[in-house]
């Protein structure tokens, strides 16, 4: 067994060092990061439903539980408000927990532990008390889940000082922000998103190495553009993505920036790519009223780069509706790439 | 039902002037799940003793401190009061180590004394001045010291908290323990139930502890909860019923309690039945709901530092004289961080917004207006 592993060892980073790149999927980069975070810091542990002996009720944890046993992975009962106040009690004590909601949905049974006890206790305690947790699991919109089971939190949280909410598109932001987050000794929600952990992606070695981690409070910026400025965060940056494409072909050239980070809100990187092409689109799964989009708004309103806007900024969002069933009404509550062109083109007066 | 002093039973003779300790019969505790129970004598020390009485007494007078200096608006918010429950932090102190853990709720003046805050810096912050325990950030609800996590204003919020803690210290292979308390108002919050299970299951090192003062804001036991038997309400975890204003009845509990989970058992509950004279506030005349008569005799027939102080006087372990020297010195210890509470300089604006983030470079942060750029420092 140790002979078929080495072998396959050996051969893996062969093939890794020959092809430079590696696809790898958002849950695998997630796996991947945690395990890592695992063997760096003794303090760091797992805990939520399903995580240990089931794999992961997506899969995210597979094989940590076999590898790092019952004291570092812990199934816990279906009690959210519980389990939420005894991670953040286990940080208070020295411990850097990983607590998982199955989805974010089920993290409003325990919103108190997170908002009251997690992020607001730096402060409270004039910086005596830290409490270096995360909180993560997916977010938003999945495929036939239905109303309960579909809300973004993005907004919700977004909104707490003392937390940092941080919210991947891809691997590369996937690994690189699950191990900030683990890293940090402040209070993180991290938003994933179901419909994105089957998803490769292509890492390179750099990434791959186990000390990759991506700053937490920095936007990237995955397309360079000259005519507008969409700006967005987690499974929609893609939507951005295939948008310009087409709408390149009609020679609009648009800048898309991926957020990564949701609160602190890069507001810098927004501006300079505002400043440079003079039109702004927000594109988010959540609902438009007080959101992600709404707040983006607001700043550039608010900031130097409104006097480069040659039109107003507008907001792509999901329906203002609970979710619904049927996948016809479905496909029609969430923004679809058809919708980001349209903006872009009432944006440019096209 | 309230009760009388206990008696004495044994006490060791000395050639010095006073006895330096005794053994008193301690009220029997009711047991849930478990076979036996602390023992039914306790013995103090002269030492001990003084340090008890000089304790409950400076929890007492700054209380009460607290009371006047609210009422003349330096002190404001809220403002929950402890006086009556001393026995409970002071015996509870005295069965445990300060290295070992402790959390409550928001009646939390006296633990954060017992858990080595200074009155100074205590009453600093009620006043919310700059040398407030918690530099005039948290108040009277969120008070933190080493090992004490609180100070907390959501009510069972501070129950999976300090379960958390317990993990920890089981975790990190240590001795220590967490002791979790939560009031009777507490006793029926479901995530409670939910750290119960949680602490059985996981075997945490975790004291449960439900101060019972009768009632929960203005609604009495009888009214709240289906079943007032509180040490009762772990039902898988063994419970104890335990005369929270007898101090030594508190210690020879918490050191049982305390046995308990150090042997690897597990959680174990005890409730106190005790007595705040206070209303559940500071805007709380606490008269509405009970009786003055009801208030005077519990004061009269029960009171936790009265209860000390004349079993050290009647077994000789104390003078008279003596303790009403503790008494001045009390006094003068509570007015002098009066006087400092009332005159140290509030906080500086440059800290509104700092403690936001631990370990971070500085950052912006926006003011009320978005012209108004505030500066954040960890």
């Amino acid at each position: 067994m140790a002979s078929l592993r080495s072998f396959l060892q050996c051969n893996f980073d062969i093939l890794r060092k020959t092809f430079v790149i590696l696809f790898v999927n958002v849950r695998d980069a997630l796996n991947q990061a945690m395990d890592e975070e695992l063997e760096r810091d003794e303090r760091v542990f797992l805990l939520g439903e399903e995580v240990a002996q089931y794999d992961g009720a997506y899969k995210v944890s597979r094989g940590l539980w076999k590898k790092y046993g019952d004291k570092r992975i812990i199934d816990t009962p279906i009690t959210e408000m519980g389990f939420a106040g005894i991670a953040v009690g286990a940080a208070f004590a020295g411990l850097r927990p990983i607590c998982e909601f199955m989805t974010w949905n089920f993290s409003m049974q325990a919103i108190d532990q997170v908002i009251n006890s997690a992020a607001k206790t730096y402060y409270m305690s004039a910086g005596f008390q830290t409490v270096p947790i995360v909180f993560r699991g997916p977010n938003g919109s999945s495929a036939g889940v239905a109303a309960q089971h579909s809300q973004c939190f993005a907004a919700w949280y977004g909104h707490c000082p003392g937390l940092k909410v941080v919210s991947p598109w891809n691997s590369e932001d996937a690994r690189g922000l699950l191990k900030a987050a683990i890293r940090d000794d402040n209070p993180v929600v991290f938003l994933e998103n179901e419909m994105m952990y089957g998803v490769p992606f292509e890492l390179s070695e750099e990434m791959m190495h186990k000390d990759f981690v991506i700053p937490i409070g920095k936007a990237k910026v995955e397309r360079q553009g000259t005519h507008i400025t969409l700006v967005s965060h987690s499974r929609c940056v893609g939507f951005c993505l295939d948008a310009a494409a087409v709408l390149a072909k009609e020679g609009v050239e648009c800048e898309v920036v991926n957020l990564r980070t949701i609160r602190p809100l890069d507001v810098d990187t927004i501006e300079a790519s505002v400043m440079k092409t003079g039109n702004l689109v927000t594109v988010e799964g959540g609902w438009p009223q007080y959101g992600v989009g709404a707040e983006i708004c607001a700043r550039i309103m608010e900031g130097p780069a409104f006097n480069y806007l040659d039109a107003p900024a507008v907001r792509v969002t999901g329906v203002d509706i609970p979710m619904p069933y049927a996948k016809i009404l479905e496909d029609h509550s969430v923004p679809q790439i058809k919708d980001i062109i349209f903006s872009v083109k009432k944006v440019l007066n096209m | 039902c309230r009760h009388e002093a206990a008696s004495v039973v044994v006490s060791s003779r000395s050639y010095a002037d006073f006895t330096p300790e005794a053994t008193f019969d301690i009220k029997k505790v009711d047991l849930h799940r478990l076979e036996e129970g602390p023992p039914l004598t306790s013995t103090l020390t002269r030492e001990d003793g003084l340090k008890y009485y000089r304790t409950m007494q400076t929890i007492r007078r700054m209380e009460l401190k607290a009371d006047q200096l609210y009422k003349q608006k330096i002190i404001r918010g809220f403002c929950h009061l402890y006086d009556g429950q001393e026995a409970c932090a002071v015996g509870i102190e005295g069965g445990i180590t300060l290295s070992d853990h402790l959390i409550t709720a928001y009646r939390a003046h006296g633990y954060t004394l017992t858990r080595g805050g200074t009155v100074r810096e205590i009453m600093a912050e009620l006043t919310g001045r700059r040398e407030g325990i918690a530099k005039g950030k948290g108040g009277s609800m969120h008070m933190y010291t080493k090992n004490f996590y609180g100070g907390n204003g959501i009510v069972g919020a501070q129950v999976p908290l300090g379960a958390g803690v317990a993990l920890a210290c089981k975790y990190l292979g240590t001795d220590q323990l967490c002791v979790s308390l939560y009031g009777d108002g507490a006793a029926n919050q479901g995530q409670i139930f939910e750290t119960y299970n949680m602490a059985s299951l996981w075997k945490l090192p975790i004291i449960f502890i439900c101060e019972n003062n009768q009632y929960g804001m203005g609604t009495s036991v009888e009214r709240a909860s289906a079943s007032t038997e509180y040490y009762k309400r772990g039902d898988f975890i063994p419970g104890l019923r335990v005369d929270g204003m007898d101090v030594l009845c508190v210690r020879e509990a918490t050191k049982f309690a305390a046995d308990h989970c150090r042997s690897g058992k597990g959680p174990i509950l005890m409730e106190l039945q005790t007595y705040r004279y206070h209303g559940h506030s500071m805007s709380d005349p606490g008269v509405s709901y009970r009786t003055r008569e009801e208030i005077q005799e519990v004061r009269s027939k029960s009171d936790p530092i009265s209860m000390l102080k004349d079993r050290m006087l009647s077994n000789n372990m104390a003078s008279v004289e003596e303790l009403k020297e503790i008494d001045i010195e009390v006094r003068k210890e509570i007015e002098d961080a009066a006087q400092f509470a009332t005159t140290d300089p509030e906080p500086p604006l440059d800290d509104l917004c700092s403690h936001i983030y631990a370990n971070e470079k500085s950052f912006e942060v926006r003011g009320a207006t978005p012209w108004t750029k505030l500066t954040s420092h960890s």
